[in-house]
């Protein structure tokens, strides 16, 4: 196997002797490219954003992702771009004379991710040019203190389409780096799933990561260090997905990948996306991570308990299935078995006709829930034959509100029958008094969920 | 119009720049103290032993678990202080404490080889607390008494014949939170001794002489021994005005014990565990209004929170007590200040020092009254205006008040508010779970320290032989833009294009006794500083030329072969100002900056959840030197300012259980500022026409902290939102961050689901609540600066 290396903007850079835990910001920062800063080491700020090639159909997609969380030697093979990498003081990039023409700097300190993100989607084959064309969602994972944000989203409405002969949007024209399969001291990424399950058979302790985007919190905020890690992001037999029968998504597809591959085929995953987290942290987490981290505000969950979801585990004495209802036993624990791995999500279909996910929080976009509540009914001639609801941050665990559910089912779909299920489902779960919100208003939250849906979607007597 | 303030044709203040360092700032080669350490040999890293405990006595501390992890090299505790153990001006703040204070109290510092060595190191030191009882609460503090400091007082008139005869008496309590400063980067030092055996300090500090100074009294030296650069920060805000000091010691007294380069850089967590915050304030008061809803007295009593240590918090409390009339006209006022001592981290400076949380209390009260008196709040706060001739209550005669009235005038116009009003009171009558508000409230923010020995400021200009410039000035940049304006003040002086000029990094053995970049000021002082030497120059170059109108280059040639001086330094101090705070009088203020914001929101009535649909700004930053820098502070300030006010929720365990004291917020993910989804769908801001300041450099005013209080008219639209889900002329009370739990709390009230939800806690009439009296004979502030001021025989 070669020595590990990481071309950086264009330069091959060894990465052997560095420690499992030394994260791809500090890395990067220890080869003199300062731009990446470190603003909070858990991927809150966006201020260590660079750019990786990431396999995009037949060619690539510059994708941005928080360097502070990606272990360095997680980039083995790949292909970095940092702020540096864009443009330089002299020869500014389009997206850079951009931000600064538009005093979309001010202390600076946040400029380079933000240059990355905005670069990244500069870079987005089907972006149209004009002021619409940028989805400013790109930015939504990236703080800015100074600006108050304006001249940020006035730069990012105003760039043009790249150049002819943009060197990096030519680029994309060609595949991504294959992954490289990595063995070195406390760090593997096995070549395939039959070699990642014997690893971890192995090292029962060894940490398994995707887009690392828990583990880099873990290791950056508590301190805590891997004897062993275990990279199964780029396993091809994680990354499939099919929505022939059952929607079937490998476990090591990231969100955003997700994202892409479903478009409209699950509408209440479609309803998750904009609030989760950040794109660049769904440019590296997985759904598979998502899940088997067991957090008990990961809005993933309670979407997918609403979709009756079942998760297929994989491990060298087999296969098996277990639903998500029954995946997880406490706080942070799960029925997944040392040595086990996530493989995929499967979703039954046909999926429930009416859908709503519901984030309470106290920012809109890139937060963690208060309370999120994930509903899915069938109603059949005005009455509810089928309702799933799940829940999350009202308990140690995500979790299904049966009760409410039984209150439903077999009932008329009308505001009787609604306001009945709200009392219900506001004594769901066991909510606690923490810094994010009281446990009065957590219930008071459930109890209002089905209210705001009915009110939005079905109530005929408030309409604009 | 003066000297000053006359600008010249063709002048470069004035044009729309952007920041000088942008081109760096967005290719990522902007460096900031942190990114020194790779160009940097041998560095040692330090990382803190914190105190899990919100108070208590340090029994003992072993460090030799620590000095056997490999690669720790050396653990700093108080044995290692050759001079003072103290990192303050106050002698209140020990560095290595032997009472802990609060819940992240360093002990003491591990340097190591890397910063995992030091990490682990910190680990394994071995400390033994005595716990001892801990106030944790603001409330708490004021039950038990435990203040600190001085306790100013601002009186004016009889406020009790003020109340008696008024109308309408009101009174409560109105409590707003602090605010963590969030710069992007957190403090960083890296110290090393030099070549020349001087010790050098690079520090992310808004106060690069106090950091001289500490360094240097902690290390026992004077302080010509030692040099302090800031290059940049990565914003500052304030947090950086006192709370890099002990950092800073701490660097450069494990650089002077081990011989090698100490980098000291916070991560987040520890930032914000350690360093100070915005004030949270108590206000107890009580109100009178007239027939016609004016203003005939107010009484109040102001707590600040103040945590273990007073650092900045008398001047802070200061000014917020000469900030509690905000645009208003009160003939009676009698307001008393304290400062409350709790076990957390010491709270500081936050842009606007004061002044927003004492202008929160009479918005507040405003807010509240409102529809208790029956008066639209636009028309209530508009007819208490100041006019020309009427004075504030701590006696300064407010200048142009005209000119607020005109920045209403527009923002009403402009932002077609009328109309809107209507338009929100229809939405509001179709949308039973959907409510809208607008507001528009006023700033008036008086501009110079407060303590006006702190007024001064120094510039050194060097013209080199080939015509170039390079300018050093005593301020600080930190993202405000004040290099930018400095560029600009120095090429319009001398007469110069702006690229013939250059600005170096901020440095203590340039320009000497700076004052803080703080209070606004730092253009108004450092621009006078360089306009003067700019203009010491000029009048030499003038006499060479002696009217022939050689080229610059030429000129400067001449001068230089005709021995003449080419450099200068300036100086400036602003005049016309006084102030005593024993009486809490004087003129303390070179001018007020004034601002209007009208700011329409909607509010979900499931959630509580709210979006800014529309904010209208006309602010006044007088002739604006640099208008793109200018807007971007406008902006910037007003988005920080929603921050506070809405959604910033700092949490500290106030349970009995072990982790009291503790900071429950203390991350970006628990603790959550404005991201790009708060920006309103649509923002305009317009700077002031008309605006010339007669009494600053080149007409332009102050801006750096006056817009962030433009968020209140969020914060009363939000008011006004949640007002709309009861019946007209509730009083609504709404908790400040106004989050979106708050926001539905004070929904259900509105809607009647909790008892008395007309007045929502605001009592009628007298003798209502009284604000509590404190001791008569409780000290005063006392401010070193001014007692060295009346000692050199100054009024």
């Amino acid at each position: 196997m070669p020595d590990p290396q990481v071309t950086v903007n264009g330069q091959p850079r060894p990465l052997a002797g560095t420690p499992t835990r030394t994260n791809a910001l500090d890395f990067l920062r220890g080869l003199g490219l300062t731009g990446a800063k470190e603003g909070c080491a858990e991927g809150e700020c966006g201020a260590c954003a660079v750019m990786v090639a990431r396999p995009d159909g037949a060619g690539s997609r510059w994708t941005p992702v928080n360097a502070c969380l990606v272990p360095a030697l997680a980039l083995d093979g790949q292909e970095v771009v940092t702020a540096e990498g864009l443009g330089t003081p002299e020869r500014l990039h389009p997206v850079q004379a951009g931000l600064a023409a538009a005093g979309g700097s001010q202390c600076g300190y946040c400029t380079p991710g933000f240059a990355c993100s905005m670069a990244a989607e500069y870079y987005r084959p089907d972006r149209e040019a004009g002021p619409d064309g940028f989805d400013l969602h790109a930015i939504a994972g990236n703080l800015c203190r100074c600006t108050g944000y304006r001249p940020i989203r006035d730069a990012a409405r105003a760039l043009d389409g790249p150049a002819p002969a943009d060197p990096l949007a030519e680029r994309q024209a060609s595949p991504a780096p294959a992954a490289v399969p990595t063995r070195v001291d406390g760090f593997a990424r096995p070549a395939d799933l039959a070699e990642a399950l014997t690893i971890l058979a192995d090292h029962p302790d060894a940490v398994v990561v995707a887009g690392s985007t828990d583990w880099g919190v873990e290791a950056n905020l508590r301190g805590r260090r891997a004897s062993y890690v275990v990279a199964v992001d780029r396993l091809a037999e994680l990354r499939g997905v099919s929505t022939d029968g059952p929607v079937e998504i490998g476990a090591a597809l990231t969100l955003s990948e997700v994202e892409a591959a479903l478009g409209d085929t699950v509408p209440l995953l479609g309803e998750v996306w904009p609030l989760f987290a950040s794109p660049l942290i769904r440019n590296g987490a997985t759904i598979g991570g998502n899940l088997a981290t067991a957090s008990p505000i990961g809005d993933l969950a309670p979407a997918l308990l609403a979709l009756d979801a079942t998760l297929l585990l994989a491990s060298t004495t087999g296969d098996r299935a277990v639903a998500l209802a029954d995946f997880f036993t406490g706080y942070r624990e799960t029925v997944l078995r040392p040595g086990e791995l996530v493989r995929a999500v499967r979703v039954p279909t046909p999926l429930a006709a009416h859908t709503t996910f519901r984030k309470i929080a106290k920012r809109r976009y890139d937060d963690i829930s208060s309370v999120a509540v994930a509903a899915a009914l069938d109603v059949v001639d005005g009455t509810v034959v089928r309702a799933r609801i799940g829940l999350g941050g009202v308990a140690a665990t995500p979790l299904r509100a049966r009760a409410t559910e039984a209150v439903l089912e077999g009932r008329p779909w009308t505001q009787e029958t609604v306001e009945e299920a709200s009392l219900v489902l506001a004594g769901e779960g066991t909510p606690i008094d923490d810094q994010r919100a009281s446990a009065a208003y957590r219930s008071a939250m459930l109890g209002n969920a089905l209210r705001a849906w009915w009110d939005e979607e079905w109530d005929e007597g408030e309409r604009q | 119009m003066s000297h000053l303030s006359e600008r010249p044709d063709d002048a470069v203040v004035g044009l729309a720049l952007p920041h000088e360092s942008a081109a760096l700032h967005v290719t990522g080669h902007a460096l900031y103290t942190d990114d020194l350490v790779h160009r940097t040999p041998h560095v040692l890293h330090a990382h803190p032993v914190c105190s899990p405990h919100p108070h208590a006595r340090v029994a003992r501390v072993d460090t030799s678990a620590a000095l056997a992890v490999p690669g720790v090299v050396r653990v700093l505790t108080a044995d290692d202080v050759p001079g003072t153990n103290d990192a303050g001006v106050k002698h209140d703040e020990p560095l290595f404490p032997d009472v802990v204070m609060f819940v992240g109290h360093a002990v003491c510092w591990v340097l190591g080889d890397t910063l995992e060595a030091a990490r682990v190191g910190a680990a394994a030191v071995e400390v033994d607390y005595e716990p001892l009882p801990a106030i944790v609460s603001l409330t708490e503090a004021i039950d038990a008494e435990h203040f600190q400091g001085g306790r100013p007082v601002v009186a004016r008139g009889d406020v009790e014949a003020g109340l008696a005869g008024a109308t309408h008496v009101y009174s409560g309590v109105t409590e707003m939170a602090g605010q963590e400063h969030f710069y992007l980067e957190t403090h960083a030092s890296l110290a090393l001794v030099d070549e020349g055996g001087q010790v050098f300090v690079q520090s992310s500090t808004q106060h690069p002489s106090e950091t001289q100074e500490i360094v240097a009294h902690v290390l026992g030296l004077d302080s010509h021994h030692v040099t302090v650069q800031c290059l940049r920060m990565g914003g500052g805000f304030g947090g950086k005005e006192m709370q890099p000091h002990g950092f800073a010691a701490v660097a450069a007294l494990g650089a002077v014990l081990t011989g090698r380069p100490v980098r000291l850089r916070l991560s987040r967590t520890h930032d914000m565990t350690m360093t100070g915050k915005r004030h949270g304030f108590h206000a107890q008061w009580r109100v009178g209004f007239d027939d016609d809803g004016r203003l005939t007295a107010l009484e109040a009593t102001l707590t600040s929170d103040g945590g273990w240590s007073l650092d900045l918090s008398e001047p802070v409390l200061a000014r917020a007590l000469c900030h509690v009339d905000n645009a208003y006209w009160i003939p009676h006022v009698l307001v008393h200040g304290r400062v409350a001592r709790t076990h957390k981290t010491s709270q500081t400076a936050f842009r606007g020092f004061g002044g927003p949380q004492g202008m929160l209390v009479v918005e507040d009260i405003l807010g509240r009254c409102a529809p208790l008196l029956g008066i639209d709040p636009v028309d209530l706060r508009r007819r208490n205006f100041y006019v020309d001739g009427q004075a504030t209550p701590y006696g300064q005669v407010v200048r142009h008040p005209e000119r607020l009235a005109a920045a209403w005038e527009q923002v009403l116009t402009d932002g077609d508010v009328v109309r809107r009003r209507a338009e929100v009171a229809t939405f509001n009558a179709a949308h039973p779970h959907r409510k809208r508000g607008l507001a528009v409230t006023p700033v008036k923010f008086g501009i110079s320290f407060n303590f006006t020995a702190f007024n001064q400021a120094g510039a050194l200009v060097h013209v080199y032989k080939d015509g170039s410039v390079l300018i050093n000035h005593g301020g600080t940049e930190m993202g405000q833009g004040l290099h930018t304006k400095m560029l600009q003040v120095a090429a319009t002086t001398l007469g110069v294009p702006l690229a013939k000029v250059r600005v170096a990094p901020t440095r203590t053995d340039k320009v000497p006794n700076t004052s803080a970049t703080a209070a606004s000021s730092s253009t108004d002082l450092n621009g006078g500083a360089v306009k003067d030497a700019c203009e010491q120059v000029l009048a030499r170059l003038r006499e060479v030329d002696a009217g022939r109108g050689l080229a610059w280059e030429e000129l400067v040639r001449e001068a230089y072969f005709s021995r003449v001086q080419l450099w200068a330094a300036g100086f400036y101090r602003t005049e016309g100002i006084h102030w005593d705070s024993t009486q809490m009088s004087g003129h303390p203020f070179k001018y007020f900056a004034y601002g209007v914001a009208a700011a329409e929101v909607e509010v979900d009535g499931f959630t509580g959840a709210h979006r800014t649909l529309r904010v209208d700004i006309v602010h006044d930053v007088g002739d604006s030197l640099s208008p793109l820098v200018d807007i971007g502070q406008v902006e910037g300030g007003f988005v920080q300012g929603v921050g506070w006010l809405t959604m910033e929720d700092l949490r500290w365990d106030e349970s009995d259980g072990p982790g009291r004291g503790r900071l429950t917020t203390q991350s970006a993910s628990t603790y959550k500022l404005p991201s790009l989804g708060e920006l309103p769908d649509e923002l305009n801001v317009a700077l002031l026409e008309h605006a010339h300041e007669d009494g600053a450099v080149y007409g332009s005013k102050a801006v750096g902290e006056p817009p962030l209080m433009l968020a209140f008219a969020v914060r009363e639209a939000l008011r006004e939102a949640v007002a709309a889900f009861g019946p007209e002329g509730a009083s609504v009370e709404l908790a400040s961050p106004a989050t979106p739990e708050a926001v539905f709390w004070a929904a259900e009230r509105a809607r009647g689901e909790a008892p008395d939800h007309t007045h929502d806690g605001v009592v009628e009439g007298l003798p209502g609540a009284v604000p509590d009296r404190p001791d008569p004979a409780a000290p005063a502030l006392h401010p070193r600066s001014e007692q060295a001021a009346r000692a050199a025989g100054e009024s």
